[in-house]
């Protein structure tokens, strides 16, 4: 076990892929420099600029690429330099990826993963900021996974390229450079299984990316005052482990659900309609969200650091749904 | 180009024609369902084209289908069958007219949505150019396409990584409603990809030996390594957009102007045939694909379910 950040897990997972299969190649822009962040540092120089492939600025092409070569038997992975910028690849992640086994009868499969990532606090203004995961759960055929710590990006990113659907990878930039203990190579991690992060008996939190180290911060500070939380990551929001958040909410009997993405419409409320449905005898209270408010990521600074939710957010919505209300 | 050749073209141009016709037929009597685009005008293009390809040349498609999976091999009966929605269609019943698939014989797909097939090819031709084969990847499109930019965005990566892959457009003239002329101010598609370098040349789209002999030369070339090439073929669509449409947009083409640019009719005169023999053996080729067709059922519901993902 050694020291090291959720990006360099990333790279070192994609490196490991790409010496396992020689059919799993990269694609995006900048690539070939390592990108922005520096999660393909290294590659073109093991791997070869064929595997490791700079393209122009044109997110729908790429995608589009990417689809076609994974129904021709390649095993892509896509960077999207911002979830923001996955707009202009969504005909080919929507219409043509997420149907072609579908709607081939199941003659084609896709097996490509788009990597991007999301989330704001860098003050990036409102179009490199966002956090559009509901957006792609809402179409079947495509796999979500929003990976929340190192070990995940690692073992989830994994999965996604073994895996012959469509996956999106959607990674936080603010996590990237955090530094945990995790092995060289973590094991995979199967895409549709939820972890207990840390166990408690009161209240079950479901938190998403960036918002499971701040429940985890909520817990630390409600622990001091005698209330004890589940954490609990699903990890991939598409397959949903809706039994492991089950079975934490029929031990607590209260549930919040939290994520960054602005909470109208956002993915807190079908994991909230299927707790209530499977759940709806055990609990003691209604279930309470945490998301930011309906309005563009603000660029101003102290303006963005009010609208993000985090672990205050997380802990009064605890105290709400114990009906202590600070 | 040899006689028995051009008998197999001539065939191969029928069996669209009459397929499509009665499509067109089966549609108005309510038994084919759905947003149907025919190609009956065209055929000279699906043929000339998929004629030179093998099975594992890559084909991709768009909204008007049906000529080109003929053209690429596909069995008439299973087509029909996908058209009626039925369990023994290519895609179980599950793609319809405009999402045809047949992966047995390279048609890798076809896509509703105007442009969105192009950059799919790239990525065909990129495996087998990563792949060492020698197969292409051939993309059709309409003339409406040309002004998405995803058509830029693909022609500038199929130039810059010298693909495999042949882009044909079929330029009817029309796309959907709307002339050319009311969409862009650049007439010839071939000219938009002129800064690219690309390969590229203009052909009349309705002789078939025309398309055929353009084709088979960027064919050898993206076989060769040279990457790709463009082919504009300038044909007509004598149906509508859409079966139903009332196209009062349009002057229908007098008789004798249409008899003078009917492919089938064009090969027929160069071969110094009478077509009756070949529409007779493609009308009983139909006839058993819809008969094949009408007694595949349609698919048990839990198909829905089932093949949501791989």
């Amino acid at each position: 076990m050694n020291e090291t950040t959720y990006l360099e897990a990333t790279r070192r997972a994609l490196a490991a892929a790409m010496r396992a299969d020689p059919r799993v190649l990269v694609l995006g822009e900048d690539v070939a420099e390592g990108g922005p962040w520096g999660a393909t540092a290294g590659l073109v120089e093991e791997f070869g600029p064929e595997r490791v492939r700079n393209t122009p600025i044109s997110e729908a092409a790429i995608a589009g690429i990417a689809v076609g070569a994974a129904q021709s038997g390649l095993r892509p992975v896509v960077e999207i330099m911002f979830v923001d910028f996955v707009t202009l690849a969504l005909d080919q992640l929507v219409n043509q990826a997420a149907k072609s086994h579908f709607m081939s009868g199941g003659q084609l499969t896709c097996p490509l993963v788009l990597r991007t990532q999301g989330g704001a606090g860098q003050r990036g203004g409102a179009q490199h900021s966002q956090s559009l995961e509901a957006w792609l759960t809402h179409v079947p055929g495509l796999k979500v996974a929003m990976p929340s710590s190192a070990a995940d990006a690692s073992g989830l990113f994994a999965s996604a390229i073994l895996d012959d659907n469509p996956v999106v990878v959607v990674e936080n930039k603010t996590l990237y450079f955090r530094r945990e203990r995790v092995p060289d190579l973590p094991p995979p991690v199967p895409l549709g299984r939820a972890c207990v992060v840390r166990p408690g008996r009161d209240a079950t939190v479901v938190a998403l990316s960036r918002l499971v180290p701040e429940a985890l911060a909520a817990a630390d500070a409600l622990a001091a005052d005698g209330i004890e939380i589940e954490v609990v990551d699903p990890r991939t929001l598409v397959p949903l482990d809706l039994d492991t958040i089950a079975a934490s909410v029929k031990r607590t009997h209260r549930l919040v659900v939290a994520h960054e993405a602005v909470e109208h419409g956002g993915v807190g409320a079908e994991i909230a309609a299927q707790v209530q449905h499977t759940c709806f005898d055990d609990l003691d209270a209604p279930v309470e969200r945490v998301g930011a408010p309906f309005a563009p990521v603000p660029f101003s600074p102290p303006l963005e650091d009010a609208y993000l939710p985090g672990r205050a957010e997380v802990a009064a919505a605890v105290r709400t749904v114990l009906g202590r209300a600070a | 180009m040899q006689t028995e050749e051009g008998f197999e073209l001539l065939r191969s141009m029928w069996r669209i024609r009459v397929f499509e016709e009665r499509v067109g037929a089966l549609t108005r009597a309510n038994e084919i369902h759905g947003l149907i685009h025919l190609s009956v005008g065209q055929e000279a293009v699906a043929v000339g084209v998929c004629g030179a390809l093998r099975d594992d040349d890559a084909v991709y498609s768009n909204h008007r289908a049906h000529g080109h999976a003929l053209a690429k091999g596909a069995p008439p009966a299973k087509v029909m069958a996908e058209l009626m929605g039925r369990e023994g269609g290519l895609c179980r019943g599950l793609g319809g007219s405009m999402h045809l698939v047949d992966v047995e014989h390279g048609l890798l797909g076809a896509t509703g949505v105007v442009g969105g097939n192009v950059p799919l090819a790239l990525g065909s031709a990129l495996a087998a150019q990563l792949g060492g084969s020698d197969a292409v990847a051939v993309v059709f499109f309409g003339d409406g396409a040309v002004q998405g930019g995803i058509f830029v965005e693909s022609v500038n990566l199929a130039t810059l990584w010298r693909l495999p892959v042949l882009l044909v457009c079929e330029n009817n003239g029309f796309a959907e409603f709307t002339p050319r002329s009311a969409h862009t101010t650049v007439e010839r598609v071939s000219d938009v990809v002129a800064p690219y370098g690309i390969a590229r040349e203009t052909v009349d789209g309705n002789d078939i030996i025309a398309v055929r002999g353009a084709f088979t030369a960027f064919l050898a070339a993206a076989r060769a390594g040279e990457g790709p090439a463009l082919l504009e073929c300038l044909t007509h669509r004598l149906r509508g957009h859409y079966e139903g449409d009332p196209q009062r947009y349009r002057e229908a083409l007098a008789e004798e102007e249409w008899q003078q640019i009917d492919p089938i009719l064009r090969l027929q005169r160069t071969l110094e045939v009478e077509g009756e023999e070949f529409e007779a053996e493609a009308r009983a080729e139909v006839d058993a694909a819809e008969r094949l067709a009408r007694e595949s059922p349609f698919p048990p519901a839990s198909l829905t379910a089932e093949l949501v993902y791989a």
